[in-house]
């Protein structure tokens, strides 16, 4: 059995993007008595989209194979840094970041508490003294 | 106001305390941000845009203007150390770079490298003066139809030479522009894809898709592998940078090769340093006579590509300043910066801004002069800067952008937004999209699309009006072409090696 690449994938997802565009873009007028409407230019680049997409999907069986190996690590360090993101809005900027931090510190390159500890308050503590304190300007 | 005088006018204002700091802060952090493989200047510049919110905008286009070509410094130091380019436009100086470091030798690879840029650079700038206005002049005739066809004609440029894949390039490209349309419908009011929020209506802030996909992704990436890369021991005895009077003597054709070459690849959308490197080491060797020792540590081969990447800046500013048409993702963040505090690069900006431009350019000057004196002495001080722990870097990334995204918008949502651009930039990445046509789309979505549907009221519906009309049918026409070159075996040979170096 032929092995699909991921293009497959990103290409079924760019197609489906394609049609929510031109789905929307048929909604709005395509030309009014002043000339092209909202509708024109959607139109012709959703269709664009959705024809490549479907190029690419369909040559999806040639596409290159990715490696996989460290993505994990790219999407736990993307949680944590979307969670830190939650975390602001209830326990302010300073604190959240430093979790973020320490997290990236200890967890993903496990180096000791201690030193996560520092680095995490160090940089949290930099970045309240050069932002809101020299520089005036309001954090998250 | 001509040359002499706008020349005047800017080094007055470059020379001012302010504006030297800014300069000397830009080609600093230019050239640790070159040194350092996988941090490069686009998302630098990204996270930094914001902050400049609040600094005069000459001072702050002279530092992030300085961070970009001092990063092309910057990115010869580890090429020649380490055998790692800092920078992807510094990938073909480890060739030649490296075996002379082998050889004993780094002290005067170094100093050419610095010399090089140096003489190429500010001949980049030259050009960039010298074209800029006439063309600028010139472009003062284009209309609608001209603009939309150079905007095609850009944005076909950069999804040639961009990916691997041009489907992929042209669907990062077009997805660049749905974005771009987000929002209010400037000319009916009509809001498009904004999924009911409110937050959408003004659309997306185009700092906020740079800041993602450009730092993020790139941190996203880099964290993948396990271990911190270790630190790479650094050659000592780096105290001879001076490269001999032979060596100068053996380099004179590779100093004007690499900024004509540099310059001129530079002023076409898309191409950018990498190939210019590339182009300008192949030119060297085949007219070298010493073109079998090529790639054994041969001088040339370093002063060359070297010196090209650098000229390239000044050629890659000339459309962007002149025609608001930026060729690249740095020069598209650095059309962003422009617009954020209030200029509209184009045409007229030269002579309605001369302050921007003639102190832009004066302070290119003064920044290889910067680079110069800063690059061959403290060479060894700068490779320090690998040692820092990336554990501490990454933290303040995240942090830098956070803060910076907030500053522009100060939108909860658009910190959402943020970390979803820093995905969709790290699975790009992995799916091999390119992000420069994504970047390029967004930036030129809106005014493309004012520039179509105000040629279309021209013409009262009819499409022939951007055919009929000579420099826009030479520009479309032009695009076609460029986007047929893959069905062309032998010019897709030629375009999939140049992409292959670029991706090495």
């Amino acid at each position: 059995m032929l092995r699909r690449s991921p293009d497959l994938w990103s290409g079924l997802a760019l197609a489906a993007l394609g049609g929510y565009i031109v789905n929307e873009a048929r909604r709005w007028d395509y030309l009014t008595a002043d000339g092209p409407g909202p509708g024109f230019f959607p139109l012709w680049y959703g269709i664009a989209i959705l024809a490549l997409s479907l190029v690419l999907v369909l040559a999806s069986t040639r596409g290159p194979q990715v490696d996989w190996k460290g993505t994990g690590r790219a999407l736990a360090t993307w949680a944590a840094l979307a969670a830190s993101l939650v975390l602001m809005k209830f326990i302010g900027f300073a604190l959240a970041f430093a979790v973020l931090a320490y997290f990236v510190v200890a967890v993903m390159y496990r180096r000791g508490a201690v030193l996560a500890a520092v680095v995490a308050a160090a940089l949290a503590a930099g970045f309240y003294l050069v932002f809101p304190l020299a520089l005036g300007i309001t954090l998250p | 106001m001509d040359i002499a005088a706008g020349l005047m006018h800017g080094f007055a204002l470059a020379l001012q305390p302010a504006n030297l700091w800014w300069c000397f802060v830009g080609v600093l952090l230019g050239t640790v941000v070159g040194i350092m493989p996988g941090l490069g200047p686009p998302a630098t510049i990204a996270m930094l845009l914001p902050l400049t919110a609040l600094m005069n905008p000459a001072g702050a286009i002279i530092m992030l203007a300085g961070i970009y070509y001092g990063a092309k410094y910057g990115g010869s130091t580890t090429s020649i150390l380490l055998n790692v380019p800092g920078e992807s436009a510094s990938v073909v100086t480890c060739i030649d770079g490296y075996q002379m470091a082998r050889k004993g030798r780094a002290g005067p690879a170094l100093g050419i490298a610095a010399i090089a840029s140096f003489i190429a650079g500010t001949v980049g700038v030259i050009g960039l003066m010298l074209i800029s206005p006439p063309l600028a002049r010139f472009a003062l005739a284009f209309s609608s139809p001209e603009y939309f066809a150079l905007m095609t004609l850009g944005l076909a440029m950069v999804v040639l030479l961009a990916g691997r894949s041009m489907v992929k390039a042209l669907l990062a490209m077009l997805v660049g522009l749905w974005l771009a349309g987000i929002g209010t419908d400037p000319f009916s009011t009509t809001s498009r894809f904004t999924f009911g929020r409110m937050e959408l209506l003004s659309g997306i802030d185009f700092v906020v898709v740079a800041i993602g996909i450009f730092a993020l992704g790139e941190v996203l990436a880099n964290m993948e592998a396990r271990e911190e890369p270790q630190a790479l021991p650094v050659p000592k005895g780096l105290r001879n940078l001076l490269p001999t009077l032979r060596d100068l003597r053996d380099c004179r054709f590779a100093f004007v090769n690499g900024s004509v070459i540099g310059f001129l690849i530079g002023v076409l959308p898309g191409a950018g340093s990498t190939i210019a490197s590339f182009i300008s080491y192949g030119v060297e060797k085949a007219f070298s006579r010493r073109r079998d020792e090529f790639g054994t540590g041969v001088i040339e081969g370093v002063a060359a590509p070297e010196g090209a990447n650098n000229s390239e800046t000044g050629g890659a500013l000339v459309p962007l300043l002149t025609l608001g048409i930026p060729g690249s993702g740095t020069t598209a963040i650095l059309l962003a910066a422009l617009v954020l505090w209030g200029f509209k690069p184009g045409p007229l900006f030269i002579s309605e801004h001369p302050e921007m431009f003639w102190g832009l350019v004066a302070s290119m000057y003064i920044g290889n002069v910067m680079l110069l004196i800063l690059n061959l002495p403290l060479v060894p001080l700068f490779a320090q800067v690998l040692r820092a722990p990336v554990y501490v870097l990454y933290p303040v990334i995240f942090g830098l952008s956070i803060v910076g995204v907030y500053t522009v918008s100060g939108s909860v949502f658009d910190l959402a937004l943020l970390a979803g651009f820093g995905l969709l930039g790290y699975v790009m990445r992995k799916l091999d999209y390119p992000s420069a046509p994504l970047v390029l789309g967004l930036v030129l979505g809106g005014a493309m699309e004012r520039a179509l549907r105000q040629s279309l009221m021209m013409s009262e519906g009819s499409l022939g009006i951007l055919v009929s009309r000579p420099i826009s049918a030479l520009m479309l026409a032009c695009a076609a072409l460029v986007l047929l070159i893959p069905f062309f075996a032998r010019l897709n040979t030629w375009r999939l090696r140049a992409m292959e170096e670029e991706n090495k």
